[in-house]
């Protein structure tokens, strides 16, 4: 009977310690979720300077752009799939893998071969246990992205979806990240990357002000040719940016719960231990009565 | 005389912000400068100085940046570049 009692003890201890774990996560994720929305604040003006210019080239002019027309020489579409290096954070990573799961499915059925790009670890690790081949993968960075991956992992879809079809070009790039919302909603979501939809930011034509006429300097394509690239980082940056504030929030509140259930898990196994030292007194009481009784009858 | 909004900004923030008589910057035919007024242009930049020299007249300011674009319009400068180097503005600050 005293085994019992140890038995809970023991619970009791290692449960304490998970908890200050849990917390101490808990709060280093709260901490950090500060700094990324802060992150994404910051690459707001460059990504609407961005946006901006793109839209007034588009208007402006009529010069096509590779980035802009649909491929019909290839059937190959390539997948980025933005999930987080480490886990704790609920069901984030499964979410979004789920997500492109199905994406992955919907591309195949269209008779499209998938080229699969991840970045974070535990989602490059879900592939490679299931022996899929990646045609790229990044990890190291899911909670703090910073411009220079985004402009890496853009050049190596950009170089793909520029590559001849017999080099494994892409005729289009999806990507699948997690869209925060607020501290309790985050959404996985689906965007075609390329080619190109310039549809964000446009200001609505037909108002009071006419968009200005641009002069082009050295000429139109060759802006469009510097700025698409650019925007094309500058999406990828910011979706990088959305799926590590959504990490964060995942992993807060995972953590929050996990903190909560393990007080839950404490509050019972105190009990237990409670129970089990009352019957073993109990016990001990009605074997020493007993005990007496015996020599007294004796 | 009519002043220029500006706005320096990199992917990874703003730079810096405000009213400017006068911005030059490293187009992709040659350093090209704007005054108030300017016609709305959009134009590569190549590696190289963007001075401002900012309204009501204090020291001009200037950076190194590796490439980006500037746009005009309306008086509404936007430089955005690719990377600042800091270490560039001490050094060309004196100007």
């Amino acid at each position: 009977m005293a085994g019992q009692q140890r038995v809970y003890k023991a619970r009791i201890k290692s449960t304490q310690s998970l908890k200050k774990m849990f917390r101490a996560q808990e709060l280093i994720a709260a901490s950090r979720i500060g700094k990324a929305r802060d992150r994404v604040a910051m690459a707001t003006p460059y990504a609407r300077a961005i946006t901006r210019a793109v839209s007034a080239v588009a208007t402006h002019s009529d010069v096509s752009h590779p980035f802009l027309v649909e491929r019909t020489d290839t059937q190959r579409a390539a997948v980025l799939l933005i999930a987080s290096d480490r886990g704790m954070a609920g069901a984030y990573s499964a979410s979004v893998i789920r997500e492109t799961e199905r994406l992955v499915q919907r591309l195949e059925s269209e008779g499209k071969q998938v080229a699969l790009y991840v970045s974070g670890r535990r989602a490059v690790a879900y592939y490679t246990f299931r022996q899929r081949e990646l045609a790229g993968q990044w990890s190291g960075f899911s909670d703090s992205p910073t411009p220079e991956v985004a402009d890496e992992i853009a050049n190596e879809l950009l170089d793909a979806f520029r590559a001849a079809p017999e080099e494994g070009g892409v005729s289009e790039v999806h990507v699948v990240f997690t869209q925060f919302v607020n501290m309790v909603t985050q959404r996985p979501r689906v965007v075609r990357l390329l080619p190109l939809e310039v549809v964000e930011g446009v200001a609505p034509v037909g108002e009071s002000d006419a968009l200005p006429l641009y002069e082009f300097e050295p000429s139109p394509a060759e802006v469009l040719d510097a700025l698409l690239p650019r925007y094309v980082r500058t999406r990828i940056y910011a979706n990088l940016l959305q799926a590590s504030a959504s990490e964060l929030a995942a992993r807060q509140r995972a953590m929050h719960t996990a903190t909560e259930n393990a007080e839950d898990l404490i509050r019972t196994y105190t009990r237990l231990a409670n129970q089990a030292r009352q019957s073993e007194i109990t016990q001990e009481i009605s074997e020493i009565v007993s005990g007496a009784d015996a020599l007294a009858s004796s | 005389m009519a002043e220029l909004e500006v706005d320096v900004v990199a992917a990874d923030g703003k730079v810096w912000s405000g009213t400017a008589r006068q911005v030059s910057a490293p187009a992709a035919d040659g350093d090209i400068g704007i005054l108030a007024g300017h016609t709305p242009i959009l134009s590569v930049l190549r590696e190289g100085p963007v001075r401002i020299v900012p309204a009501g007249g204090g020291a001009p300011l200037a950076w190194h940046v590796d490439g980006g674009f500037l746009s005009v319009d309306d008086n509404q400068v936007t430089v955005v570049v690719d990377s600042v180097s800091e270490a560039a503005v001490a050094a060309t600050a004196g100007h």
